[in-house]
Formats: structure tokens, sequence, C-alpha cells
């Protein structure tokens, strides 16, 4: 029997203990019209060797690519030691860390995880994580509204990830919070101050700046972040931790600095995995610390005077306020903030600075080399760190396609999410990509782009940049 | 020692990051970092050491038993962990097309079907990224679905008060009010009372089943009816799941929606936390509203529905598909046991709850509900103890740890006082019960002997029993150099 260690003769011991007959006889309280039969569509049991044959096969099916997609998700180094450490049982297999005397380990591990993101966000203070970077900007707006007050609308450019705006569409819409765009600026790239006056002198409670945004461009967040305060609303950042080596921290945005500043971290550490486990991670000022959600854990004493930690701010979470908590969560992410912590040590500042900047030399010299090719450009005018649309004159699905038979992804068509946009491409390049691997895509792009463009099929106009939306 | 007084000014560690890269000169200089964040300098195997060495003040179930109550602490399968981190998997991208990721995807396709087996409901959705996330995405369904019939009038979600926090506050989360739904004195939902609180604003009912207090909802049947006849929907806490898998399935008890916390039933690790996972299933009438993405047989390729094929979809609850990395454990775990092994699961876990509930009573415990059959899971109440020697749960709860085994859940849920959860899985064994016996009977001895002795316990943790209210009232979130 799969991980049940009973042997007949114990079996019958606690039976008799039990004083009961049979297993059977311990489910005598369940109505028997309720008892299920065998189960219908369940395979036969595999043993490890079986299953662990089953699941090679499977990975192998799926194969590797050189992979320049970023869109939320970014391929980095993992130091072998991260998982190897946060693989570990006593990590690996603990519960939440309710009972503080035993679980010091995870505790105190959170609490230089809250130490660490904090610093590198500019704030005072950090949660232990949350789901994921979409699920915490939804929590953030939940906070801004709570802590706002008067209003229930939240200002949501268009150009912050738009499955991030589907997922905080999904999360806030039953509380009757209105989620209202802001448009980009299509010469850009970025959010400009044209179009934020058709909002001045309304109530809204927060404004979303994503930094770097979903186009990779970068954003006048100083100037966004003294507007927003200017009308009273609260800054919530959307960034990258990675990009923090190398950017200014969401706490030093402007004459006070964002509010709020949630992100994804899964490039702390996170292997892409098809997209999860990753985490959220979320970080405020001091005066909203009671309005956090999630985890928080806290350095104190034992009886003795020695420091010790352990989850602290409880009153505002569920198992305690119940239908009067800042949130529902419960289970965070706990594994994936180790994991998070451990990467960081392990680069320490130097390291992640490097890191920062090695994405964007990469990223500025592929766009170098792939606007180069004829009748490619660069979509945006502004700076970009990591990731750049790239715009041709040939379906861009059509051309991922060909790149895939060729044994590379080649980034995010952004038909789906942009139609107004054209033929866009958005590509990536973190440290992991090497010059032979950006020769290899820009030399297969340009072969690919000219045949395609040469074929006499249905290109669609690409935008004008000359109007300003 | 924290790591940040392990740093050294200067101290690199060059074989975890790139060489120095170009000065970035095309990004504005008011855009740039100019301070440095607080990361630690330390060498790497600095960092190797500290945290090896933190994790081993941890008790874990790879190192200790750990009876949680609710949270179902059983064994998780190195093997499920290593055939999930399969270099293939690990490497690929979220958005990578559909072409690249059929193996994949083939794994989630068969959990899904899997999860529909077991738990008898129409239709699977594995986005959800916990249990309270799964609650949040049941619950969304229940108001989508009353939308959808124009109903606006039903705004109560009801919730008996046994209930885990998170039912109360994913309603709440989800525009609903929440109303509490006594116990009657033999642990069952009070009937008279749901009978007298439903109606036309009733949206539906939340139920952990077996309950929070250990035992199967005798009136099930009738409770359906109830909630159903008033136009109510159910909604299935998968919480303690464990305790019914392949046994009795909720579908067949007529629930609308469920959700299942794969860390819990299919054995994926709790990580300190998580991640963790909470697949819903829905009945025939909510599959228009199942969160997006849901992956589909079509032609013998593995694709994902999203909003364009479910335009009812309550939506998308991740940026991607959830906790994938935890649905791949899962699988393997579910292929691992097979339908057979599925059952086992609740049959080892009732026989090993009633095997030490027995026993406890035999030691001389207070059984909460000593006239009902334990789930997989019961509770002993302190209560006796407490007024006796001053001694209390909390007290019994951190001596436990003294003697090597992880305390039950305390104090939940509320209804009972000075009361442990008790929920020992079916991986353990006859004779760490018997030790466990062994460890709560000394510790009641204690308790009369010399009481000092437990209610200043631990004693032989790292740290002694921690002050939580000088934790919460002087903050101290974040380390200063």
């Amino acid at each position: 029997m799969p991980f049940i260690p009973h042997t007949e003769e114990e079996i019958q011991a606690m039976l008799s203990s039990i004083g009961t007959g049979s297993i059977d006889g311990l489910f005598d309280e369940i109505p028997p019209a309720l008892r299920a039969g065998r189960l219908s569509n369940m395979p036969p049991a595999l043993n490890e060797m079986a299953a662990s044959r089953l699941m090679q096969e499977r990975a192998e099916a799926d194969g590797r690519y050189l992979n320049f997609i970023g869109a939320g998700a970014y391929e980095h180094h993992i130091p072998a030691a991260v998982w190897q450490i946060a693989g570990r049982g006593e990590f690996y297999s603990a519960y939440t860390p309710y009972q503080a005397e035993a679980s010091q380990g995870t505790l105190q591990l959170l609490y230089e995880f809250q130490t660490m993101m904090a610093s590198l966000t500019g704030m005072d203070l950090s949660n232990a994580s949350l789901y994921d970077g979409a699920s915490a900007l939804a929590e953030a707006i939940l906070m801004a509204v709570r802590a706002h007050k008067s209003a229930r609308r939240v200002l949501v450019p268009g150009c912050v990830h738009p499955l991030w705006r589907q997922v905080v569409e999904a999360l806030v819409k039953n509380q009757g919070i209105e989620l209202v765009g802001v448009p980009y600026c299509t010469a850009g790239g970025d959010i400009v101050a044209d179009a934020l006056k058709q909002f001045e002198g309304q109530d809204f409670a927060a404004l979303v700046i994503q930094q770097p945004n979903f186009f990779g461009v970068l954003e006048e967040v100083d100037e966004l972040t003294d507007w927003a305060h200017a009308q009273g609303m609260l800054v919530i950042g959307a960034v990258n931790p990675v990009s923090l080596g190398l950017l200014k921290a969401p706490g030093q945005w402007g004459s006070k600095g964002a509010d709020i500043a949630v992100g994804e971290g899964q490039p702390l550490g996170a292997p892409l995995s098809s997209g999860g486990p990753y985490f959220g991670f979320m970080c405020c000022k001091q005066a909203l610390a009671r309005q956090m959600a999630g985890r928080i854990v806290g350095r104190t004493v034992d009886l003795e005077g020695k420091p010790g930690f352990c989850l602290t701010l409880q009153a505002r979470e569920q198992h305690i306020r119940r239908a009067k908590a800042t949130s529902n969560i419960c289970t965070n992410q706990g594994l994936m903030a180790t994991a998070a912590t451990i990467h960081l040590a392990l680069l320490g500042q130097d390291g992640l600075a490097r890191v920062a900047s090695a994405c964007h030399a990469n990223a500025r010299a592929l766009v170098e080399q792939v606007t180069a090719v004829a009748g490619v450009e660069r979509m945006f005018s502004e700076p970009f760190f990591h990731e750049a649309v790239i715009t041709f004159d040939a379906p861009v699905a059509d051309v991922l396609r060909a790149l895939e038979a060729q044994g590379i992804l080649g980034g995010l068509d952004l038909a789906p999410y942009y139609p107004e946009l054209g033929n866009a491409l958005l590509v990536c390049a973190t440290e992991t990509k090497t010059a032979a691997d950006m020769t290899r895509f820009v030399e297969n792009l340009a072969r690919i782009v000219a045949r395609q463009s040469s074929a006499p099929s249905c290109t669609r106009l690409k935008p004008t940049a000359t109007s300003k939306w | 020692m924290l790591i940040f007084e392990l740093s050294r000014p200067g101290r690199k560690n060059p074989s975890q990051a790139p060489a120095a890269a170009a000065e970035a000169n095309d990004i504005p200089a008011h855009l740039r970092r100019q301070d440095k964040p607080l990361l630690p300098e330390v060498s790497e195997m600095d960092a190797v050491r500290h945290y090896t060495r933190l994790s081993q003040k941890n008790f874990s179930i790879d190192t200790h038993f750990y009876p949680l109550g609710s949270c179902t602490m059983k064994y998780n399968p190195r093997g499920s962990h290593q055939m999930a981190m399969l270099p293939q998997f690990l490497a690929r991208h979220p958005l990578a097309p559909e072409s690249t990721g059929q193996g994949v995807l083939a794994c989630f396709y068969e959990l899904q079907e899997m999860l529909k087996d077991v738990t008898g409901m129409a239709g699977v959705s594995l986005t959800p990224m916990a249990g309270a996330q799964g609650e949040f995405a049941g619950v969304a369904m229940i108001r989508a679905y009353h939308a959808s019939r124009n109903d606006a009038a039903r705004t109560e979600m009801l919730v008996p008060d046994a209930a885990h926090g998170t039912n109360p506050a994913s309603a709440v989360m989800c525009g609903f009010t929440a109303r509490e739904i006594p116990t009657d004195r033999d642990g069952n939902v009070d009937l008279a009372a749901l009978k007298a609180a439903v109606g036309p604003h009733t949206a539906g009912l939340m139920l952990t089943n077996p309950s929070t207090l250990g035992v199967f909802e005798k009136n099930i049947q009738a409770m359906q009816q109830i909630v159903h006849e008033a136009g109510g929907l159910l909604y299935y806490d998968g919480a303690n799941l464990n305790a019914i898998l392949g046994r009795v399935r909720p579908g067949d008890m007529g629930f609308d929606v469920i959700h299942v916390n794969l860390h819990k039933t299919f054995s994926t690790p709790h990580g300190g936390g998580g991640p963790g996972s909470g697949p819903v299933g829905v009945s025939e009438r909510l599959l228009p509203f199942l969160p997006v993405p849901v992956v589909k047989l079509d032609a013998g390729r593995y694709r994902l529905v999203t909003e364009h094929d479910l335009p009812q979809t309550i939506g998308r609850l991740s940026a991607f598909m959830g906790n994938t990395g935890i649905l791949l454990r899962a699988y393997a775990y579910a292929r691992t046991l097979g339908g057979d092994g599925m059952r086992r699961v609740a049959d080892f876990a009732t026989l090993n709850a009633n095997y030490l509930m027995a026993e406890l009573q035999k030691a001389g415990f207070d059984i909460a509900f000593p006239q009902r059959r334990a789930s997989h899971e019961f509770i002993v109440t302190l209560k006796g103890l407490k007024d006796k020697t001053g001694v209390s749960a909390m007290d019994v709860a951190k001596r436990l740890l003294d003697k090597g085994f992880h305390a039950p859940t305390t104090y939940f849920p509320m209804l009972v006082p000075e009361c442990l959860l008790i929920e020992p899985t079916e991986t353990e064994s006859k004779q760490t019960l018997d030790a466990f016996v062994a460890a709560l009977k000394e510790i009641l001895e204690e308790a009369v002997a010399t009481p000092e002795l437990v209610k200043t316990a631990p004693h032989t943790m790292p740290v002694r029993r921690l002050d939580d209210v000088k934790a919460a009232r002087e903050l101290d979130l974040t380390w200063k150099a």
C-alpha cells in the first residue's frame, strides 16, 4: 500500500482497541446511500519507477527551446544551492509556522525576506508573500480602497500587464470596485501627462504604475507619483524585483515615494515551470501596516529575553477576524519566499545589480541587432529595461511558428492583447542569453521575415505614430 | 545571527553573477537606483551554512510527527518532488505555445479527470492557488450563477460557526454578507436554525464535511434539500476531503461546487506556508462559470480553454495557470496511488484517527464528541485539566514540542474550550501513534505533579515561549543596520 505503513497484525490490534470489526465499520455514520462504489475513471497505481518513466517521457516530449519570451515570467540563472536548500525536508515539509518555537528556521528566514524586500522596494515593511504578482496587485488595490475610504475607483493604465488586469478585475469586481483605464502613448509606449488630465479633480483611491511596464518601457515614475499624490490618490508601484538592482525603488519615486509596492517574485529563484508556483510580494509604508494582506513575521523576545520570531499582526487575518479580515488569504507561497531569500543572499547587492545590468545590456544588444534587419523596427521610443516591442511587415503568428520550428521561442505575439498595435512582438533577453543565442535568433528572424513579407499575404497596416493615442 | 550580521562590505560571490555589464547610460539618471539595497554580502558557503542551520530549527513532516488538525500533514513523497522538477518542466515558459507543452498539459488534463472522478463533479479547473482562492472561485461562481438568472436578491452566504475563518472571509471578498449557523450538541449543523435562516436572500451554504469538529454531518441530505429548495447553492470546503477520499463523493451529496486542497489530500508539500493549490470542481449548472484556463482535449491535442471559449467565466485568478508545479506533484501522487490507493487514504486516515481517539480516551483524556465516530480527526478538550491544574491547551501543546512531537491545532474550532484538534493522517504507523499517546500521558501526569514545568514549556527548543503580545505592540518587521 503506497505510503501506508500498517501491517495486517497492527490493523487488527487497532480495530480491536476501537471495538470495531472492520475498517468499513468506521464509516457507519455516513448514510448508506452516499457511500461510493469503486472509482470509475482512475488509472491503476504505478510504482515510483513507472511513474518516473511516464513523467520523463512527458517532459522529454515538451523539449527545450531557446526562449525570448518574457511578459511577466523571466528566465534567470538560479544558483544550485537555492533549491538544494529550499528542497530540504525541514523547509519543504513544514506547515505555516503557527508553533513559533518549533518553526524558528522558517520564521527567521521570512524576517530576512521581509527585510530584503522592504529595502529593495524602498518601503518600510513587507509581508511574507502572496500568491503571485497579479493577485498581489489585486490585494494592493483592495488595500488602497480600504485606506482611502471615500473612493472605490482605481486608475489602472493600459500598459499594465493585460493578464494582471484580468486577474485584478476577477478578484475585485464583486466588491463594487471600478477599474478605470488610462491610455498609453502609442509613440512612447508609456503613460504621459496628457493622458491623465481628464482624471484631475476626480475621486480615485489609487494610481497603479507598473515599472517597467508591460511593453518593457520605463515610465516617468517621479512625475506620475507626484501627480497622483497631488490628486489625493495613493500610488501602487508594480515592479520587477530584478530590475530594482538597476532602477529607482518605488519608495523613492517622486517627492514622497509610492505608498504600496507589489510585484511578481518569480525572477528571484523560481523556475518558469509553465507558470507556477511563483510568489507575489507586497511592501508598504508604515502607515498602512495594519491594512496589509497576508502573513507578517515580527521579531520579539522569549521569556528569558532572548530574541525570536513569530507571526504577528494576526488580528488582520481570517482565522481571527473571519468576515472582517483584510483578505481571505491563508496559505501563501512560503517555499518560494524561502527560495527567493536564499537566492538574494547568494547574489548579494553587487550580484543583483550585475544581473539587472546584464539583462539590460543584452536586451539593448538584441534590439539593436533585430532592428538592423530590414523591415524590423522598435515600436516605442522611450527607454526600456529588458524587453521591448518590435514590429515588422509579416504576420507575427506565422513568424513565431517558423522560429519554433528552429527551436526558438521568439517572443509574445501582442495581437490577442493589443490588436490596435498590428504586427507587434514583445521580445525579452535576460542575462541568460549569450551573443551566440542572440545571433541565432536574429539570423533566423531576418530570414523568416524576408520570406514572409515577400509573400503576397495580407499584411496589416502598421499604426501611425503621429497621433498620440 | 541574521544573514545581515554575517555580511562584510566588499565580500562578493562572483560565480553567481554575470560579469559587470556596460553602464546603462541610455536610462536617464532619475530613473536609476542611487542607493544600494540591504542585501547581504556573504560567500556562497556562508549562505549555504546559514540557511541549512536555519532549516534545522524547524519541525517538519520529514523530521517529526505533525498531527495538526485540518491540515493533513501526511508524508510528501520525494518521488513527486523529483518528477515535478524535471528540467524540461522547469524550463517551460507559461506563454510558450501549447505545441511545446503537450506533455505537461496531458498531466493537467488527466489530473482534472481524476479530480472529477473523486469529487463526483462535472468539471474541474486547476487554477486556484490555495484553498482560500478555491473558496473565492467557488463563491464567485455561485454569485455569477445567480446574476446570470437576474436573481439579485441573493446576497447572503450561510456559514456554520465551526467553519474555517477563510469561509466567511471569502464570502465577503465576493461581495456577500456571511451569516453564521450554529452547531447542535452532537456536532451537526443545527437543522432548525438552518431552516429558519434560508430564504430568497440565500445565495448558498458553505460547508466543511466532515466538519472541523471531526464528525460527518449526519443530516447532510436534509441540509442539501433545505438549501436547494430555498434556491441556494451548496459549496463544499474540501479541507477535510482526506477523510472520505474514494469513499463518499461530494457530487453524490448534491453539492454544486467543491475545492480540493492538493497540499493536504494530494500530499503536495506545505513548504512552511505554501505554495498550496485549490482546484475547484463544479456541477453541470456551474460549468459555464469555471475560472480559466481549463485544459481541454481537442482532436488528440491538449489546449487551454480561455475566456473566448467560456464567456461567462468568473475570469482569471492568476496571471498564468496557478501553481502548476504543485499540480504536477499532485498528479504524480495520484498516479502512484491509483483508484484503490485513493480509497485506502480515507480508510487508514480514519483508522488512525479512531485508534488514537480510543487510546487517548483510555488514557484519561476528555473527547469532545465521544458519542460520535471520528472522521480523520477528532477533538480533545482540556477544560477539565485547566480547571484542575491551571495547565491550558497551549501549555500542553508547547510541552509536546519538548517531547519531540509537533502540537495539534489549538483553540480551533472555537466552539470547544481548551481544545486540541488532532489529525494523525494515514501515513503514520501504530508505533508513532502509541509514542504520541505515551507523551500526552506523561504531560497529563506532569500537569498534576509539576504544573510549572508544563506552563513554562517549551524547554528544549531553540527559543523559550515567545512574547507575541510584544511582537504585535512593538512592531519589528525588518532588520535595521
